[in-house]
Formats: C-alpha cells, structure tokens, sequence
C-alpha cells in the first residue's frame, strides 16, 4: 500500500526555521513506522535524520510525534494507520530540536540524574543477596520496564508549559517510584527531600498524558501519585 | 570540522554491559571516559532477555562444575577451558554484586533470586535439566543495563554519547587512544588514553534475519582488525532458534525454559527426535538445525517457520514471566501467545569470535599470545574463548560481567605504571581525510541496496547450513561489492546528526567481517557447534580442535584450545 507521511525538518545549518515536508512509499502493513522512515532515507531523502537502535520497543531511542502523539516508532505499524491518510511525524515537544526528529536528551538524563538513580544502602549487604518477598518486588515491578524513552515527559502540559517547565517530569519520578518502593533501599529521607517541592513530585498535576502515551503500559500517573503519598507519610512522621 | 583532543587514565567504546561494568571497576579512582555511538542505556545488551546464569542452587542443587562441563560440551569442545572456569567458579559472585548494586531480579517463595531452566544447562553432566538462569522477568539485560548505567552516574563518569569511532591511536607499540566523529555537532576528536577497551558489542546486522539492533554493525571488531590485530574464530556465528517470524526479534529462551513447546506443521513435539534427554532445552545450534530440518522436510509452515506453544502456560505465568516477548508479539503480529503459538524461524543473535583476548581482557596479537600494549577488549566483540563453537544462554551476559571487571582490574594496574605523553595529531589529520574523501566520492552505488544484497548473501552462504561451494561463491560476491564500495555517493553533506556518512563507514566494516566469517568457514572443513558444512558433516578433533586467527593480510592461522578437566567427547543433548 501507499503510505503518504508529512515530516518535520529542521537543519541549523540550512533553515532559518523548521518546516514540513510531504514523502510517499511503498509499505507493507506489517512494517513499522521506523522501516517507514528507514525507506524514506534510502529511498528518497538520506538527509532525513532520525535515532534508533534495537527497533522493537526496548532501547527507547526512537520517540517521536505520531500525529500528534508521542510513540515509539518501531512499536507503531503501518496497519495501525488508512491508507492514504497522511501520517504526522515530528520530533518529541519539551525537549530542543537538533536537527530534524532528533531531540536535545542532555536535559531528560540531567533530571534523571537528579533524582539519584540508585539503590542507596547504609546496611551492608551479607555475602549473598538481600531477601525479598514476591510481594515486594511486585510493588515497583511495573516500574522496571521504563526505558527511558521520553514519551511520557515529552507529553507533559506541566513540562510543555514554560511557566512550570522546570518540574523533573514523570520519567524522572517513574525512577524515583521504583528506588523508593524498593524493599532494599534505604534512601527514602534523602530522595523525599530531593522531591518534596513544586518542581519536584508536586509539580505533577494529575493530566494522565503520561499514562496514556506509555509504550511499556506503565501506570505513570498512579506511581506519581504514591511518591505524592508517601512523601506526605514522611511528613507525619516528622511531627 | 572542528577538532579536539581530549585526555583520559582510560578510555572504554562501548556502553553495553561489558564497558560499563569495566567503567564501575575504574570509576572510584581512575579518569574513565565512555565513547558510544548511541546515547547511554541504548546499547544492545539492553534487548537480552533470559537472564544470567550462575550455580548459586537458589532452586535446586547446582555446582560450578556442571556449569563449566554444560558451557564446554555446549561450546562443542572449542572453548579455552582455563577461561571457562574462572567465568562460571566467579559467576555467582557477579550475581550477588549485581544485586548489591540494585538489579530487580525476579524472586522466589523463599525471598531469593528466582532461577530458571535455560538451553544446555544441566545437573550432573547431562543428566537433566537445572534452574541455573537469574533473571528479571524476560528483560533481564535492560535491568542490568540501566542498574550499571546508574552506579556510572553515581560514579560521575564521563560519557561522550554519539561519538563514532573512527580508529583507533596506535604510537611507539602502544595503543594510546581513539578518534571520533561526534555526530551531533560533525566535529572530529582525538581522545587519548593510558589504556583503551573494545566494548563494542556484535555484528549481527551482516545478516538480513537477526535480532540484533541496527547500532550492532561490528565496528569495533573491524577497527582492531584494521590497526593489525587477527580476529578469532569468526566462521562461528551462532542462530538463535526463535526470532519472530518475520521479523527476526529475539523471542528468549525463557519462553522455552518456563515450559514452552517447539511444533511442527503436524503439531509434534520435534525436538524429541532431535534431543531426546533435554528436547526443547538442548544448545541453540542443535534446536535451530532441527527447526530448519523439519522446514526443509516440509514439516514447517509455509514461508519457513515453525510453531513455539506457550498457550499450557496460563495467562498468569506468561505475564510474569514472559512479559516483554508477549508484548512484541501482540504488538508486531497481532496475536495473542496466550491462547495462540509464535511463529518462529532462526536470527542471527550471536558471534561467538571476536578479538583474541587473554582472561584479563588483554587484546593478543598472535597465535603465541603476544600483547597489544594498551589495548583490552570485552563482551562480544572479544573472543577470550568462553563460547567456543557455540555459546549457551545466559552465558553471553556472564562474559561481559566477569571479563568487563577483569578487563576494568588489569587496565587501571596498566596505567598505574606508564606515564601520560602527548600524542601526534596526525591520526587526526588522516580521519579528516577520510571523511573528506567520503563527501568527495561519485559514483552510482547506494549503501542501502549494497547492504541488503550482502545481508541476503550472507544468509544464502554463511547461515546455518554451509559448504565449500557456497562458501566460495560468497567470498567472490562479498569481494565484488567491496568494489561497488568504492562508487558509493554521499547525498547528504550536513554536518549535524549525519547518519548516511556513519552507514558508509559501517558497511565498510561489515563488508570485511563477512569476507572474514566466510574465509574462517572455508577453511574450516568439518562440523562444529554453530559452523555446520554439508560437506563436512563430523566434528574432526583430529585436525579442527584448534581456533582459526584471520590476519589483516587475509592469511590464516591456527591456535590449540586449553583442555583442562573435559576431554572431548560425542556432543549429544
């Protein structure tokens, strides 16, 4: 089938300012968007520049606007979309624009950072590992499957808003959630603090974009708000 | 284009598991810089699924020396034994470390790292199968992945993400640092270093049926190749027995190893035929010449597939613990492994060669074991020889966990003793030439269709089933479109995020390894693990018990195995 696509461009080297521009291929209904894009590069336009790496949802580096919404484009297929529809594809918002769909990540991974993304332990550890139940572990499982893509972040009103942009964004608190909620780490006073102002867990206004653009089903929202929760239990405990 | 040189104690390419596990054995007290194509976490150990093996008897009694007997006979006899035991008697240390260091590792009733049955690994020397992989679900490479990726920012160790690797520093007989193409400004880089480790992954993307992602084109292997080291045992690639069909994506092991069935278009239970003691459980090169066996005999579903049935498992089980490849399967055909089988065929997965190394990681410049000075190698692309002829799942993380430590241990004692000096810009000056003379060529070749034809020729000639005939037509090929080559046109000039320049150079290299794997497999006239000839269908200890060393030259020579506690013997699952 013929599969029509409309593509943000933006070189810095050439353009004053980003602009559209309209291809046409040949798919199957089984490829995805990525060989989509892979095809146009070959085919039509090697200038095109776009990320990816493992191509099936796990590395996390190709997050791009699919008519209008942040998705993997290797999780997305052409049978997913009519034919002759003409498919939007465009770079992730929040983040700045490089060149074409490739985004600034520096920030995103800064944030990251920020939230101390590692199990902090003051009891040493006994020779083999440290126990934990089944149900332990289920509490931050969802969690684990993150892999840093950016979608739900990118699809942030609180981080698309420059009024609030400085808030650290779900992906951020999604690895915040899964140290916190970890049996083993013992963490949590100096993580709350990192996360207990209105940048931090609080800057999070329950818009469920973040769930919704999710390409590992993670329930964003609902985790953000038990790091809401539990940053409000600490506080109890202090008085 | 605008360059710089920058200074680091040690420099690692590669931020897979191998590099950045060096990386956190350097990080404390050592200036560790990191050089990757991708940005960090993005690397191809991320897509491992299974787990990592290791005989801590979590679920059941197990005992390093079965896991060093399993990793040899799977290994088809060709593994260094001496390398084998220090990796399994140092594996349960690496998982009890990786959980220190935080990896969610699924959990048993008893509050301990869950265990999982894996292909060829069993209790007491073959008798049966053994619970022996330690796993998070069926995402186990991206856990350790991301688990490593945070004790490097704890550690604040320096990344330089999409840099490319052009080639490697070499001065007065030491390897002293790397040049880069950073891609998102176009700017060249001379990195210099006291030590430098290959971490640089593999090479399936040779291959037009693989499960390995689009970054995993073999640079690093190439780039030794090309400063004048051998590449070892390169006939030996290894096919993963269940890729989706069509798409070649890994399906684990693990849907095996929780129970999961292999069918034929009769709905037999095949691998009975083929492995009558572990059947669907047996090494991956045996289960994937079987899946292709029944195909060729027309057992198989039409297109080449076979069936892997998960629909006994129960909704529950599959979730928990087979969640990943669920997903894909949903997602890619549209069908739900619950209540319906996976079509699967063999993808390329694996190179068991790779750059000779010594169990410190120290890259060897001969068959006599002479060292590269400064340069060290980890992970799939070195060949310490852990895996022989074929590796077993879960073994392939190990490597990169025990030798990525012991590569990280022996470079920080190497530059403890030799002092930092300023390095030519010369090599600099040549990968500006090389990048000029790119943007230069005219021709009326195009990457993309020299790329698919060697990846069709490569499965045509060099896949599961080879001969001397086959083999020696894909060498003429290969050798044509090396010219064809030298008339491709760069279309795109820009300088930010310019892909169709890093392909070109990829497919120089890939274009090499093939001619390499395709040399290594005609020479090697008999039959083992991986490397099957038709013409050659026995394993010939007599003559082959030995790995193949290719040479810049294309001259070929041969190096003995270290055999320690297992002589070899009839390798039958």
């Amino acid at each position: 089938m013929i599969m029509k696509f409309k593509v943000f461009r933006y070189d810095p080297e050439n353009d004053d300012k980003p602009y559209y521009q309209g291809y046409e291929i040949e798919a199957d209904p089984k490829d995805r968007i990525l060989d989509c894009l892979n095809k146009i590069r070959a085919e039509d336009d090697p200038t095109l520049s776009f990320r990816m790496s493992c191509g099936h949802g796990v590395c996390g580096s190709d997050g791009v606007r699919i008519n209008g919404t942040s998705a993997l484009a290797c999780q997305k297929l052409v049978r997913d979309f009519k034919e002759n529809e003409e498919v939007l594809i465009e770079p992730l918002q929040v983040f700045r624009v490089i060149k074409d769909l490739v985004v600034d990540m520096n920030p995103f991974f800064d944030r990251y950072n920020f939230i101390r993304p590692y199990l902090i332990t003051k009891t040493p550890p006994s020779g083999k590992e440290r126990p934990q139940s089944i149900e332990e572990h289920k509490k931050f499982e969802d969690a684990i499957r993150c892999i840093l893509c950016a979608c739900c972040t990118a699809s942030c009103p609180v981080n698309q808003d420059k009024a609030t942009g400085a808030y650290i964004g779900p992906a951020a608190l999604v690895r915040a959630f899964r140290y916190l909620f970890d049996s083993r780490d013992e963490g949590s006073a100096e993580r709350i603090a990192l996360l207990d102002n209105k940048d931090g867990a609080w800057g999070c206004q329950t818009k469920w974009m973040c769930t919704k653009v999710c390409p590992k089903e993670i329930p964003v929202t609902k985790e953000i708000f038990e790091v809401k929760k539990l940053i409000l239990e600490s506080r109890k405990g202090e008085e | 284009m605008i360059s710089t040189n920058f200074q680091h104690g040690i420099i690692i390419v590669g931020a897979g598991l191998a590099g950045l596990r060096a990386a956190v054995e350097c990080a404390e007290n050592t200036d560790v810089a990191i050089v990757s194509k991708v940005l960090p976490t993005r690397s191809h150990s991320g897509a491992a699924q299974g787990g990592v093996t290791a005989a801590i008897g979590n679920e059941e009694e197990d005992r390093w020396e079965w896991h060093m007997f399993d990793t040899v006979k799977g290994s088809d006899y060709l593994a260094d034994q001496d390398a084998v035991e220090i990796m399994v008697r140092d594996a349960p240390r690496v998982i009890y470390e990786l959980e220190h260091m935080g990896v969610p590792f699924s959990r048993n009733g008893d509050g301990r790292i869950a265990q999982r049955y894996f292909g060829g690994h069993t209790r007491d020397y073959g008798k049966k199968p053994v619970k022996r992989a330690c796993h998070a679900s069926d995402r186990t490479g991206r856990v350790v992945l991301d688990t490593l990726y945070d004790q490097c920012l704890r550690h604040k160790v320096k990344f330089y993400p999409e840099h490319y690797v052009l080639s490697l520093v070499h001065e007065d007989g030491r390897y002293v640092g790397v040049v880069t193409y950073d891609l998102s400004s176009g700017d060249i880089n001379l990195l210099a270093a006291g030590a430098l480790l290959l971490a640089t992954g593999g090479c399936g993307r040779i291959f037009k049926t693989t499960s390995n992602g689009f970054a995993s084109t073999g640079d690093g292997l190439n780039l030794a190749h090309m400063a004048g080291l051998p590449l070892m045992d390169m006939e030996f690639i290894q096919f993963h027995p269940t890729g989706l069909y069509p798409l070649g994506i890994l399906v684990s092991e693990a849907a095996r190893g929780e129970g999961g069935i292999l069918r034929n278009s009769l709905g037999e239970r095949f691998m009975e035929r083929y492995a009558p003691t572990v059947k669907d459980l047996a090494a991956r090169d045996v289960v994937s010449r079987a899946i292709l066996t029944e195909v060729q005999q027309g057992r198989g579903f039409e297109g080449g597939y076979v069936h892997l049935d998960l629909t006994h498992l129960g909704e529950e089980k599959i979730l928990e613990k087979l969640w990943e490849i669920t997903s894909f399967v949903r997602i890619y055909l549209g069908i739900d492994p619950v209540h319906e089988p996976i079509p699967v065929y063999p993808t390329c997965h694996y190179i068991m060669g790779g750059i000779p190394t010594d169990t410190e990681g120290r890259v060897l410049r001969d068959e006599s074991g002479t060292i590269a000075k400064g340069l060290y190698a980890a992970g799939e692309c070195a060949c310490v020889s852990v895996h022989g002829a074929n590796r077993l799942g879960c073994n392939s993380l190990l490597d990169t966990l025990v030798f990525g430590r012991r590569a990280g241990l022996a470079m920080k004692e190497d530059i403890a003793k030799i002092e930092h000096h300023p390095i030519s810009d010369e090599p600099l000056e040549k990968a500006k030439e090389l990048i000029g003379s790119l943007f230069d060529n005219k021709g009326p070749e195009k990457i993309d269709i020299i790329r698919r034809n060697m990846q069709s020729l490569m499965m045509d000639h060099c896949s599961l089933f080879r001969s001397e005939d086959s083999l020696g037509t894909g060498l003429e090929e290969i050798r044509l479109l090396k010219k064809r080559l030298k008339n491709i046109e760069i279309v795109n000039k820009g300088r930010y995020f310019n892909y169709e320049l890093m392909e070109a150079i990829e497919l120089g290299h890939q274009l090499d390894l093939a001619e390499v794997m395709l040399l290594s497999a005609f020479r090697r006239q008999e039959s083992r693990g991986a490397h099957f000839r038709e013409d050659y269908p026995a394993r010939d200890d007599n003559n082959f018990l030995k790995h193949t060393l290719i040479f810049p030259g294309r001259e070929v020579r041969y190096k003995p195995v270290a055999v320690t506690r297992f002589r070899p013997e009839a390798r039958v699952y």
